[in-house]
């Protein structure tokens, strides 16, 4: 029995392809068959980021339009085991997504895989809640400033609302808040929201908070997820979300800035 | 989780739930009165809206047993005052099965569920005096409206509206949310977004709220922006409410 998972955020920018795919490689890297899903027909971009753009052949929209077998558009990443990219389209739109034809592609999915991430893409129109429509767990990811927040927010209802769970009174999708692209120093001179504001707004739980890094645009260039950079703060604080989303107890780290002394400048500069 | 059974569930063409309804009772003791439509309406009258096309239950109980009355003139002459009988209780056998031939609805006698009588009729003393004819007795029964209550968070682009009753929410209410009630608002968590009070023109509604962060606060149509509420009252305890006309906040004593 699969899980289903949705990486969605309302705005655009914040992180949701980024973390799809880290997220989708933590799960594979702890030992689950994990399958990450482009739901962002017509910018397709997770091929990229994950590093299989010359392995596309097929994809999400020629499987729903039964053009093509799924083991034929499942692209099986290089690095590591148990972990599979189902790339969208570049070509079609959104309205290639009907309910029918995700329901029947998730359902094949979920009798080979553990986790089924779903990326979602910006906005709450058609590919948003097609994305999160049938999912049993979402991910918000959400940056501290206030329009991201509100979208986050907005997010949140659209998934109390009008997902599968929501429309047949089943139990409510859970709901966890992933706050990237956070720099403690910006927050500490007030230019950014605390986690405290904005896990006020959102009254859901914490994930995880992600630092903003350099790695992360440097692992999107090199097609490289970027919990695979293990020496970046990035990198580490998402293997920690992907520890605590499977239960584990981990403290949240990179949320103060760093001591700026001497000796630990030396230290950065030697890393 | 996955798998068939959900696929059966969707593929069913419908869903049938319980749901609950507040109507109006009708209480009928002399339905051949020569008065009675003409008390009926003066009633109507008084809240023309409120009574346009309610939904009205016909209680018979209080009918002598040997009444004999046309029971489907009687309720064209109701719906002729834009009262809608769809159901009814009680009675004498004949008049039961007379109603159940027009098509209304057998109610089962939810005696417990009237909690309190809003609407009463005018004082039958007064025609009393006026005329010699005993004047026939109408009572509507306003079954209490339930309060609307939400425990969830109220999140942007949400709008909840509370229809002819209050609205309280447990949770916090997010900026880009809208609160509507035909009654007043408790929002026990901070209010961000929009709450409309009043929404139908009711001047008494109030607003209360344990932490005032609102975009817009209006009762009956007096609004206020967040522009205009003020530090004085910004992340307090408010109610607000209108004096004179006028749109005006307290701050909460808490003790």
């Amino acid at each position: 029995m699969s899980k289903i998972i949705v990486m969605t955020s309302g705005k655009g920018g914040v992180g949701k392809t980024t973390s799809s795919a880290a997220f989708a490689t933590g799960l594979a890297l702890r030992g689950f068959k994990t399958v990450v899903i482009d739901f962002d027909v017509g910018l397709r971009n997770l091929d990229l980021v994950m590093g299989c753009e010359r392995r596309v052949v097929f994809d999400f929209i020629n499987v729903i339009n039964g053009e093509a077998k799924l083991n034929q558009a499942l692209i099986k990443d290089k690095r590591i085991e148990n972990l599979y990219i189902l790339p969208t389209s570049q070509t079609r739109d959104k309205d290639a997504l009907t309910r029918e034809g995700v329901e029947k592609v998730l359902n094949e999915l979920s009798k080979d895989f553990d986790y089924i991430l779903c990326d979602s893409p910006a906005g709450i129109e058609r590919g948003a809640l097609m994305s999160l429509y049938f999912a049993d767990h979402a991910i918000i990811v959400t940056n501290p400033e206030v329009s991201s927040v509100r979208d986050s927010d907005r997010i949140l209802g659209v998934l109390n609302s009008r997902s599968r769970r929501a429309e047949q009174g089943l139990e409510p999708v859970t709901q966890q808040l992933l706050l990237t692209r956070y720099d403690p120093e910006r927050v500490e001179k007030g230019e950014m929201l605390k986690v405290d504001d904005v896990l006020e707004i959102l009254a859901i739980p914490l994930l995880g908070v992600i630092p903003e890094s350099q790695a992360v645009l440097r692992a999107s260039n090199v097609g490289m997820p970027v919990i695979l950079d293990e020496v970046s703060n990035a990198g580490l604080a998402y293997s920690d979300a992907v520890g605590r989303f499977l239960g584990e107890d981990i403290e949240h780290r990179f949320v103060t800035p760093q001591k700026k002394g001497l000796f630990s400048r030396l230290l950065r500069r030697s890393a | 989780m996955s798998s068939a059974s959900q696929v059966a569930e969707r593929d069913v063409p419908f869903q049938l739930r319980g749901n609950s309804f507040t109507m109006m009772v009708l209480k009928v003791f002399a339905p051949t009165s020569p008065n009675f439509f003409t008390q009926l309406n003066v009633k109507v009258r008084q809240a023309p809206n409120f009574f346009h096309n309610a939904p009205v239950v016909l209680d018979f109980d209080d009918l002598p047993e040997s009444i004999v009355f046309d029971l489907g003139a009687f309720v064209a002459q109701v719906q002729a005052l834009h009262l809608l009988p769809v159901g009814f209780q009680g009675g004498p056998q004949p008049v039961r099965e007379a109603a159940m031939a027009v098509g209304l609805t057998p109610m089962p006698s939810g005696r417990a569920a009237k909690l309190e009588e809003v609407v009463k009729a005018p004082d039958p003393r007064q025609p009393d005096q006026q005329t010699p004819i005993p004047a026939p007795q109408v009572l509507i029964e306003v079954v209490h409206r339930p309060t609307l209550v939400v425990t969830e968070p109220v999140r942007s682009g949400m709008r909840v509206y509370a229809e002819k009753t209050d609205l309280i929410v447990t949770s916090s209410v997010s900026p880009g949310a809208e609160l509507l009630a035909d009654g007043n608002i408790h929002v026990y968590g901070a209010l961000r977004g929009r709450a409309l009070a009043g929404f139908s023109g009711d001047t008494n509604a109030r607003i209360f709220c344990h932490s005032l962060e609102a975009e817009v606060l209006s009762v009956a149509g007096n609004y206020r922006v967040s522009e205009d509420i003020g530090s004085d009252f910004y992340k307090k305890a408010v109610q607000v409410f209108l004096r004179d006309g006028v749109l005006s906040m307290d701050l909460l004593k808490t003790a």
